[in-house]
């Protein structure tokens, strides 16, 4: 009789567990970082937090020699720039997204994909020199009349039209969120089946048709999740922000004027902040920013997750 | 051939540079169930996305010849593909219900698309009778806003057929409509075939001899891109003509 040779069980079971290990401590890392980030912020806004309380959120004062400090027309700021980013370059994205991945030919699909995704390779402060030397001035002689013009009836197209501005910066923020949302659409329409799009064209559908009855409604959460993931990116802008904006912490309903965000005042002020109460207010400030940027996350996951459980199925 | 609802004059057609369909001249009787057979590869399904203009949807395919409905080629420059497949309905092999529309959504998909207005009325009276034409009506009338995913996936083929139906096709192309389905399903869906022939023309492709044997009354055989063999059915399978149509019914190859 040949002897045969066990291995037992024993070896593999040990390797899994140091794998399983090793990746579970990694993962927590990032856990205890989010954690320590935040109770550091906290720690040192504490004086910030006790001098001011929750009325730090709701009050418009921000005055370094008087010692008092508001967060809204930071918070405002943030709010309305991103979302009028948002506002500008959602539907462009969808646009050269729809372009690349049901329009255009392979070869100029891949060339202008990779132009696009160029713009999100140029550092934020060559964005901030461009629109404090081009954009900005082009859309106070150019846009900023017409909107006047046409839609002045609206307090946000009303008053003194300044090159460093709310809308000067949402639409630097829209030039550098688009690469990000339109990547990851492109990436979700092409990942649309090949039977989807041809069920739609078998129907007689036209190009236009296919794409509202099969390749959006697939897409759907794909497009929210790329929209969060611009949406982050214009809350956080920092550099290019505080370059374009103006730096004003006040709130004005009109969009020509300068106003700031909760990013630019913290990148403006923080080098010159000299009392105590100032340094806790500015980290108080980013503290705000990273719950709202938490909060909208947590928002937006929740809305694809209503989304896909309410309506979407994937077929079997 | 006087009476063909669709024919193809010297069809040939390319992926790229390699031919995959060499020359087919065949004709589709009208009110009849036309079956096309082979092996995988034989060109079957490239055959039929041809009568309807889906083969040049896949990049680098291409097609030369004729296909004629009722008469005209709908390959001539002035034919719009949109207009041919309102005309040219097609159920795929695997069913492809729209995942996020419900049921009735489903099958009024392709009354909402341009050129085609129908009232409310109009719209919930098509889609029954199309759901009914189906055979799936029993099933889901009182489901009806429920998503057409959450259904069986017979009962998804069937839906899918409802869908090609709802837009009033003059021919009805099926590519293998049973091959991802239980035996059940596949039997409600031959009936069907029986039941629709009487207002639709129905050119089925499949790899199931006895499925062509059973609802067919005429059948194709195809074979490395040739057509070896076109005749009745019943011709087909009993004397066939051609040594290698029946060393492949027999189950000699393929």
């Amino acid at each position: 009789m040949p002897r045969v040779k066990t291995r037992g069980f024993g070896v593999r079971a040990v390797g899994d567990r140091i794998f399983n290990l090793t990746t579970l401590a990694m993962a927590l890392v990032i856990l205890a970082l989010l954690a320590g980030l935040t109770a550091e912020l906290f720690r040192h806004a504490l004086p910030s937090i006790k001098a001011f309380g929750f009325g730090f959120l709701t009050s418009t004062d921000w005055d370094p020699t008087t010692d008092q400090y508001g967060a809204l027309p930071f918070i405002y700021g943030t709010a309305v720039s991103s979302a009028l980013a948002l506002l500008i370059a959602v539907p462009l994205a969808l646009g050269v997204a729809l372009c690349l991945s049901e329009m255009a030919p392979a070869w100029l699909s891949r060339k202008i994909g990779f132009m696009v995704e160029l713009l999100a390779a140029i550092p934020s402060v060559v964005y901030g020199l461009w629109g404090i030397f081009v954009a900005g001035p082009w859309l106070r002689d150019h846009l900023d009349p017409l909107l006047a013009k046409y839609l002045g009836f609206l307090p946000l197209f009303q008053g003194p039209q300044v090159s460093v501005s709310m809308l000067t910066a949402s639409v630097i923020l829209a030039i550098m969120v688009l690469p990000y949302i339109s990547a990851v659409c492109t990436d979700v329409f092409r990942a649309v089946p090949r039977s989807q799009r041809e069920a739609a064209l078998a129907l007689g559908a036209t190009k236009w048709e296919m794409v509202r009855i099969a390749v959006l409604p697939y897409g759907v959460s794909g497009i929210i999740g790329a929209i969060i993931l611009g949406l982050g990116r214009a809350l956080g802008e920092t550099i290019a922000v505080a370059m374009v904006i103006g730096n004003s912490p006040q709130i004005s309903a009109s969009l020509f004027m300068p106003s700031a965000t909760l990013a630019s005042v913290i990148a403006n002020e923080f080098v010159e902040a000299t009392s105590t109460l100032n340094l806790a207010a500015l980290v108080e400030l980013g503290l705000v920013l990273l719950v709202l940027g938490l909060g909208l996350n947590i928002a937006a996951r929740l809305m694809v997750y209503g989304a896909t459980q309410r309506r979407f199925q994937k077929p079997a | 051939m006087a009476d063909n609802k669709m024919s193809t004059r010297d069809l040939r057609a390319f992926f790229h540079k390699v031919e995959a369909l060499h020359g087919v001249t065949l004709g589709f009787a009208g009110n009849r169930v036309t079956a096309i057979i082979g092996p995988s590869g034989c060109g079957k399904s490239t055959l039929v996305r041809c009568l309807n203009r889906m083969h040049e949807v896949v990049p680098g395919a291409a097609c030369t010849g004729q296909v004629l409905l009722d008469g005209e080629d709908i390959y001539a420059p002035a034919i719009d593909p949109v207009q041919v497949r309102r005309r040219v309905g097609m159920v795929f092999q695997k069913p492809t219900p729209f995942p996020t529309m419900s049921i009735e959504d489903n099958v009024a998909a392709g009354l909402k698309l341009n050129g085609i207005a129908v009232s409310r009325a109009e719209r919930d009276r098509m889609v029954e009778e199309s759901l009914r034409r189906a055979a799936l009506w029993d099933e889901v009338k009182d489901r009806l806003k429920r998503p057409g995913a959450s259904l069986s996936g017979g009962q998804q083929q069937r839906l899918c057929v409802a869908r090609a139906l709802a837009v009033e096709p003059e021919v009805l192309l099926m590519d293998e409509p049973c091959s991802a389905l239980d035996p059940i399903s596949t039997a409600r869906i031959e009936e069907l075939l029986l039941e629709l022939k009487e207002n639709f023309t129905i050119i089925i492709v499949t790899h199931n001899m006895q499925q062509a044997a059973r609802c067919s009354d005429f059948t194709a055989f195809l074979y490395a891109g040739d057509l070896i063999e076109f005749g009745e059915t019943k011709q087909i399978f009993t004397t066939p003509a051609r040594r290698e149509t029946e060393d492949y019914i027999t189950g000699r190859f393929g």
